[in-house]
């Protein structure tokens, strides 16, 4: 990961007659051979974003440098990008291999070399020996392969992709999920997926950036933005989270305080940097609290020796489970009122009978869990 | 899913009380008339005013001479010129319809279908008095004749002589033009549909793949719209080709087309079995390029799976 090969610069898009920007001063660096994933909610502003990569929109401002040079003048059918559509835009009345030369006839490449490019193409995305085959005749996933050897088969610099996986069943998007991928490895393009699935984003990408309401919330790897989510928008969008406002009241290089009235005194082994008595919000993940009836929570704790007493403990009612096979999700009603939501892996087969609905529980957490969130 | 009109045949009587008006309608109305008159084809006349149906194939005979033949294959020729121009200026109407914004899609739409809301006579009468010897067509055409004259005076030249208005109307080129006028919404609307149908992203993939404009147009739009094509085509070309009125008031003494010799039949020469056999002989060409046009269909449906 050397040199960026799309460099965004302050990049904006507003459509006439709406108030709002659809991408508000975005900058941003895409490195050349790396998985990039662009994720957020509908209207983030993701897909305007790369639109404007492959040139189909044109910014209001900013510029987009490709590979260090300029697109701003340059139409989309001149760019060295290429593009995987969400409908896959696989040209009905062609065959496979139609499709997959179209590109490269427009380039001039013909005869033996074309045949050559576009056979190893369809190696690449598994289709060899359905080359003949019309676009009916193929199921949504051949077709999204044909989208993609389309593209490659014109190696271009960069490969955009437009939601790829949203039309595929599960079981499928899992397989392409990791065939996508292998897919990167071995060709060493540059791709760009936009998604609004965070566990697509999370399985694929080497970096991630998170758009919302046109901007970029946070740009980490998967497991940074997992685990050091910036604010609450990320926190809450990439995977589930339990969010909770509270007062700074201690903050030292080694170790922080916050006195939350909904969940307690939560504290922290490390320093957040904050003004002493701030309005923060702490951010517990699901799987990261531990279960435990009522009394045994606390002796555990006090047993791990990371926290003071009556911090990082909590107890209440479970109102709600549900019985996901792997884990089992508890909605408990603290005794605060609050409602806290834990995971819990069914490390064996009876597990998920150790606690059912209107049991009393205790719960504690590690001092490395929670995040602090300053906004 | 299944309402209780969605199987026919499982609900005959409520089907039967829904289609049996339009039906009898049909029939007294459509179809017993057209076969009186395709009775009459295989008739002579006995009288001012009788017709006895003798079987004759005289008047088919008649009607294969080459003064007739003549005209009826220069009509397919008007007609097919027709099509052609309304398909060539049809379709980039269609096309900017199709990719205009929600806002104007409408207006657009309704300004195409604005001239279905004034008949055929009184449109035909306007174009006229555009076209005419003293039409704005020549006024304008005059007036920039003067200007260029004008222009010479200023620069030392001689004056251009006197403008004198050209024939606009009363012959071939008017019944053509006026046909095209007539006919292009009936080319734009299934256009319209075929292109509004079109998944835009196959364009942009096109252009992302490097193909140009023109390229995308030839190679991705115009293959996709054809099935918008074929139906502009035919539903133009079948009325063109039995046009009575455009001919009839805009062309001249050679313009005639096989519509007016039809009508000439059964009004002034009042040789109805004749005009019978004229317009059944335009049915059953008709009828032939229907069956071309669906064989074709279904040939591109086998080729397709």
């Amino acid at each position: 990961m050397a040199e960026p090969i799309i460099q965004i610069r302050n990049i904006t898009k507003r459509y006439p007659g709406s108030p709002v920007a659809a991408v508000d001063d975005v900058s941003l660096d895409i490195m050349a051979g790396e998985f990039f994933v662009l994720l957020g909610p509908s209207g983030c502003g993701k897909t305007t974003l790369l639109r404007m990569i492959a040139g189909f929109e044109i910014p209001t401002s900013g510029t987009i440098l490709i590979d260090g040079q300029d697109m701003a003048a340059v139409p989309p059918n001149k760019r060295p990008v290429n593009m995987v559509f969400q409908s896959y835009a696989v040209f009905p009345h062609m065959s496979v291999e139609q499709n997959v030369g179209y590109g490269l006839k427009i380039a001039g490449v013909r005869g033996d070399e074309a045949l050559a490019r576009v056979r190893e193409a369809l190696e690449l995305v598994k289709l060899d020996g359905l080359g003949s085959r019309k676009p009916d005749q193929l199921s949504g996933g051949q077709r999204q392969r044909v989208a993609l050897a389309r593209s490659l088969v014109m190696r271009p610099k960069v490969l955009l992709l437009d939601e790829p996986l949203s039309a595929l069943d599960a079981k499928l998007r899992a397989q392409m999920q990791f065939e996508l991928s292998d897919l990167q490895d071995q060709v060493g393009i540059t791709f760009v997926t936009v998604t609004h699935d965070q566990d697509e984003a999370l399985s694929m990408a080497g970096r991630i950036a998170v758009m919302n309401k046109g901007e970029v919330a946070q740009l980490a790897s998967p497991s940074d933005l997992y685990e050091f989510p910036a604010n609450r928008f990320v926190a809450d969008f990439v995977g589930s989270v339990n969010l909770f406002e509270g007062k700074l009241t201690l903050d030292e290089p080694d170790r922080a305080a916050i006195d939350c009235p909904g969940l307690g005194k939560v504290y922290l082994n490390h320093g957040v940097t904050g003004p002493h008595g701030a309005d923060v919000w702490v951010a517990l993940r699901p799987e990261k609290i531990y279960l435990h009836v009522p009394g045994e929570g606390k002796a555990i704790r006090a047993a791990a020796q990371d926290a003071p007493d009556e911090h990082n403990l909590a107890r209440g009612t479970i109102k709600g489970m549900s019985y996901l096979g792997d884990i089992t999700l508890y909605d408990i009603k603290l005794d605060s009122g609050a409602m806290i939501r834990v995971s819990r892996p069914n490390l064996s087969r009876h597990d998920q009978e150790d606690f059912t609905w209107d049991d009393r529980v205790s719960m504690h957490w590690r001092a490395d869990s929670p995040v602090v969130l300053l906004s | 899913m299944a309402g209780p009109l969605q199987d026919w045949r499982q609900h005959k009587r409520p089907f039967a009380a829904i289609v049996s008006a339009p039906i009898f309608w049909l029939v007294l109305f459509f179809l017993v008339p057209m076969g009186i008159v395709w009775l009459y084809s295989f008739g002579q006349n006995v009288g001012p005013a009788a017709i006895e149906i003798t079987g004759t194939l005289d008047n088919y005979k008649r009607a294969t001479e080459w003064l007739y033949l003549s005209i009826f294959l220069k009509s397919l020729a008007v007609a097919a010129l027709v099509t052609f121009i309304c398909l060539i200026v049809g379709f980039p109407v269609a096309m900017a319809i199709t990719f205009a914004t929600e806002k104007w899609r409408p207006w657009l739409l309704l300004a195409i279908m604005l001239p279905f809301w004034t008949n055929l006579l009184i449109r035909t009468y306007a174009l006229m008095m555009l076209m005419g010897q003293n039409g704005y067509a020549n006024k304008g055409l005059g007036a920039m004749w003067d200007g260029a004259s004008w222009l010479r005076t200023l620069v030392g030249l001689q004056p251009l002589e006197a403008w004198t208005p050209v024939q606009l109307l009363y012959n071939n080129f008017a019944v053509v033009l006026g046909l095209v006028y007539v006919h292009l919404p009936f080319m734009v609307l299934p256009l319209y549909s075929a292109l509004d149908r079109l998944d835009k992203s196959l364009i942009e993939a096109s252009l992302d793949l490097g193909a140009g404009h023109f390229r995308t147009l030839m190679k991705i739009v115009v293959p996709l719209a054809g099935s918008g094509i074929a139906a502009g085509v035919m539903i133009t070309l079948i009325p063109a080709l039995g046009a009575y009125l455009t001919p009839d008031l805009m062309g001249g003494t050679d313009s005639q087309m096989i519509a007016n010799v039809i009508e000439r039949q059964f009004k002034r020469a009042n040789d109805w079995p004749f005009g019978a056999a004229l317009s059944f002989l335009l049915i059953y060409a008709m009828f032939a390029l229907v069956a071309l046009q669906s064989l074709r269909g279904s040939r591109a449906k086998v080729g397709a799976h």
